[in-house]
C-alpha cells in the first residue's frame, strides 16, 4: 500500500478462464484500492456480479497486489455479501476479509408510525406550551430580581445597563435613520399621486403625521432593532451557554438573570421609545422633502401643519408602544438565547426562531395597542 | 523508498515572534512520529502546516514526494485524499449523524452507490468498536470519548496512507485513552499506516511512538528513538520525560534501563 507511486502497480483487472478440473474460473490482478477503483467502482462491480453468478466459480484473487477495505468490500459485495466456496486469497489480504460478514447485518429501519402526524402535530402543542411556561418563568424571576434590586440598588448592574443602552440604542442610530427616511420619501411619493387627484394636498401632513408617529415609526424601529440586537442578544447568551460561561456564572453564585438579561430588558426598555422618537422625526423629514418637491409644500408649512394635524398624545402613545415592544424583543431574545443547547446547529436555529417570535410579537402587540386606543389620539379636524 | 512528509528549511514567523528557525523533519512510510514541545512551540503550528492550512513563511512542505506549494490544486486535492486528520475536539459537522459524517468523504468521491456506503460505514463503527445503534445520533449527544473514535472512523474511511492525530488522548480518562492507544496501534499494524500525532500525554507517547521530534528553541533539538531522545540532557527533555511523571510513564515499558544512572543524577539536581 505504501509504496503508491511505484510505476509497477497496475490497473484492477478482471480475467475469466477456466480451471484445471473444468470449472468456470475468475482471477482478479492488479491494484483494487480506493486509489484505483474510485473512477471505475461501478462498472468492475457490475461485471464481476456478473460472474458471482455462478456459484462454482473458483475465485482466483492472490494475484492482487494492492488490496484494502473499499476493495474488499466491493468484491465481497457483487459475490452477494457472502464468500464464494472456492476461493483463493494472497496472503496477508485475509485481513480485509475477516470482518465483512458482520458488515452485512443491516441497520434496524425506524417502524413505520401510523400515527406520524398527530404525534408531530402533539409535540408542536408541547413545545409551544413549553416555550410560554419558558417565557412566564423567566418573566417572573426578572420581576423577583427587579424588587430585591429595588431594596438594594446599589448593587444594580448599572454599567451593564448603560454598556446595553449604548450597543442597542446608539450603535442603531444610523440605520434606524436611513430606512425611517427612505420609507419617509417612499411613502410621502405613493400618497402625493392619490391626493393630488382629489385636489387634497394639505392632508398629506395628516396622513404622514398619524402614519408615522402613531404606526409606522414605532413597527419599523422595533422591526430593525428585533433583527439587529434581538439576534446578537441571542447569540451572545447561545455562545455563552455552548461554552458553558452561563454554567460558570451559576456556580460562581451569580444569578445570569440579574447580570446578563436584566439589564438587556431594561435598556431596551429604555432605548426603544427614543429610538422610535429618532425614526419617526427622520421618516418626516423624509417625507415632507418628498412632500416639497411632489406637491410644492415647503417644509417650514409642513412641521407648522404638524401639531394641529397630530395630537400630542400620540407621541406618548409612540413611546408606551416602545417600552413595550423593547421588553418583548429583550425578553424573547433571551428566551430563546438561554435554551439554545450546546452545539453549533442548535445556536442557528436558536437565533433565526429568535427573532421571527420577536417580529411577530412586535405585530401583535401593535394589533393590541390599534384596538385598545382605537379612540385616543385622532382628531377629525 | 520516498518519504510520506519532507519539510525542509521551514520558517515560521508571526510579526516578530519566529516560532520556526529552519527546521527540517522528515517522515518515511510506516513510522509513528510524535510531536512533542512545550506550550507556544509550533507543534500545532507545524502540523497545519504539513496539513497546508498555513503557510510557512519560507521553506518548503513535500507530502507523498509532492511540494504543498506551488503545486497545482488538483494535484493538492489528490493529496488530500490520501491522507486523514484527526482533529482535537474531533470536529464532526455538528447538523450530520454519525453514519452522514463517516459517509461524508465517501459519498464525496460519486464513484459508489449508497448501499457501498452503508456497509462501509458499518464496517468503519466496527473497527473503532462504536456499537450501530449509535450511527443514528447527532454529535452532540455523544460523549468525548465518542466522539474521538467517530472522528477516527471518518479520518480512516478513504483508506488514508497517513493519518495526523493532534491530541488524540486530550481530555479522555485513563482507561479510554489506553483503549485510544491500543485502537490506534492495532490499526497502524493492521493498515500499514504512516502517524504523524501531536501529544501531551507521556504514555500515549511511550506507547505508541516509533521516532518522536521534540521542538524547543524554535527547531528540532532530537528527531529519534525514545532512548535517543532521553539521552539528551537539554531542560524541555529533562523536564517532560525525566520528571516524576516521565520517570513512571518510563518505567513501565523499560525504556529506562539503560539511562538508570544518568536519570538519578538529574533527580538530583
Amino acid at each position: 500500500m505504501q509504496q503508491a507511486s511505484a510505476p509497477a502497480v497496475l490497473d484492477p483487472e478482471v480475467t475469466q478462464s477456466r480451471a484445471a478440473n473444468g470449472a468456470p474460473a475468475a482471477a482478479l490482478s492488479g491494484a483494487w484500492d480506493i486509489r484505483a477503483l474510485e473512477s471505475r467502482a461501478r462498472s468492475l462491480k457490475s461485471q464481476l456480479k456478473q460472474l458471482a453468478a455462478d456459484p462454482g466459480r473458483h475465485w482466483d484473487l492472490s494475484r492482487i497486489q494492492r488490496l484494502d477495505h473499499i476493495g474488499a468490500l466491493l468484491i465481497w459485495q457483487a459475490w452477494g455479501k457472502r464468500r464464494p466456496a472456492d476461493l483463493a486469497l494472497a496472503h496477508g489480504h485475509e485481513v480485509f476479509f475477516s470482518n465483512l460478514d458482520s458488515a452485512a447485518a443491516a441497520v434496524p429501519a425506524a417502524p413505520f408510525d401510523a400515527l406520524r402526524l398527530v404525534r408531530a402535530l402533539g409535540a408542536v402543542m408541547l413545545i409551544a406550551g413549553e416555550h410560554l411556561r419558558g417565557i412566564v418563568q423567566l418573566i417572573g424571576q426578572i420581576l423577583i430580581d427587579s424588587f430585591v434590586l429595588l431594596r438594594h440598588p446599589l448593587h444594580g448592574p448599572w454599567r451593564e445597563i448603560s454598556a446595553s443602552v449604548y450597543r442597542v440604542g446608539t450603535q442603531a442610530l444610523g440605520i434606524t435613520a436611513l430606512v425611517g427616511f427612505l420609507i419617509g420619501v417612499v411613502l410621502s411619493y405613493l400618497s402625493a399621486e392619490q391626493l393630488k387627484a382629489f385636489g387634497a394636498n394639505i392632508f398629506i401632513i395628516n396622513l404622514l403625521g398619524m402614519g408615522i408617529v402613531r404606526e409606522l415609526g414605532p413597527v419599523i424601529a422595533a422591526v430593525l432593532v428585533a433583527g439587529r440586537s434581538g439576534s446578537a442578544i441571542t447569540a451572545q447568551l447561545g455562545v455563552m451557554r455552548v461554552t458553558e460561561e452561563l454554567d460558570a456564572l451559576t456556580v460562581m453564585g451569580i444569578p445570569h438573570t440579574v447580570r446578563l438579561i436584566l439589564p438587556k430588558i431594561v435598556a431596551l426598555a429604555i432605548a426603544m421609545p427614543l429610538l422610535i422618537l429618532w425614526t419617526s422625526g427622520i421618516a418626516l423629514i423624509g417625507g415632507a422633502l418628498a412632500a416639497n418637491t411632489q406637491l410644492g409644500i415647503s417644509v417650514h408649512s409642513f412641521f407648522s401643519g404638524l401639531p394641529d394635524a397630530v395630537p400630542g398624545v400620540n407621541l406618548w402613545l409612540a413611546m408606551g408602544k416602545g417600552i413595550v415592544f423593547g421588553g418583548l424583543i429583550a425578553l424573547v431574545a433571551c428566551h430563546f438565547g438561554l435554551r439554545v443547547q450546546p452545539n453549533t446547529e442548535s445556536l442557528g436555529i436558536g437565533t433565526t426562531n429568535s427573532v421571527v417570535t420577536s417580529i411577530t410579537a412586535v405585530i401583535i402587540a401593535d394589533a393590541v395597542f390599534a384596538v385598545i386606543f382605537s379612540d385616543v389620539g385622532i382628531s377629525l379636524s | 523508498m520516498i518519504p510520506v512528509i519532507e519539510v525542509a528549511g521551514l520558517w515560521t514567523q508571526f510579526g516578530d515572534h519566529v516560532v520556526h528557525k529552519d527546521l527540517n523533519l522528515t517522515v518515511m512510510p510506516g513510522e509513528v512520529v510524535s510531536l512533542v514541545g512545550g506550550s507556544g512551540s509550533g507543534k500545532t503550528t507545524l502540523m497545519r502546516q504539513i496539513l497546508g492550512l498555513e503557510q510557512p513563511a519560507r521553506g518548503s512542505v513535500k507530502v507523498f514526494g509532492i511540494p504543498l506549494q506551488g503545486s497545482s490544486v488538483q494535484l493538492v486535492q489528490k493529496i488530500r485524499k490520501r491522507w486523514g486528520v484527526l482533529f482535537q475536539e474531533g470536529a464532526l459537522y455538528s447538523a450530520l449523524s454519525v453514519f452522514d459524517n463517516i459517509a461524508l468523504p465517501l459519498r464525496e468521491l460519486r464513484a459508489f452507490d449508497e448501499d457501498f456506503v452503508r456497509d462501509m460505514v458499518m464496517l468503519k463503527l466496527d473497527m473503532v468498536d462504536i456499537e450501530r445503534r449509535h450511527a443514528s445520533k447527532m454529535p452532540a449527544d455523544l460523549s468525548g470519548g465518542m466522539i474521538k473514535r467517530i472522528a477516527l472512523a471518518r479520518a480512516l474511511v478513504l483508506e488514508p496512507e497517513l493519518v495526523f492525530l493532534d491530541e488524540p488522548t486530550a481530555g479522555l480518562d485513563p482507561d479510554r485513552s489506553e483503549s485510544f492507544v491500543t485502537l490506534i496501534r492495532s490499526l497502524h499494524e493492521k493498515l500499514n499506516l504512516t502517524v504523524v500525532m501531536v501529544t501531551h500525554d507521556l504514555d500515549t507517547l511511550v506507547s505508541l511512538s516509533d521516532k518522536i521530534a521534540v521542538l524547543a528553541e524554535q527547531k528540532l533539538i532530537v528527531y529519534g528513538s525514545l532512548r535517543e531522545a532521553i539521552s539528551v540532557k537539554h531542560p524541555f527533555i529533562v523536564n517532560f520525560f525525566l520528571g516524576e511523571r516521565g520517570l513512571r510513564a518510563l518505567s513501565a515499558v523499560g525504556a529506562l534501563e539503560k539511562n538508570r544512572d544518568r536519570t538519578t543524577g538529574n533527580e538530583g539536581r
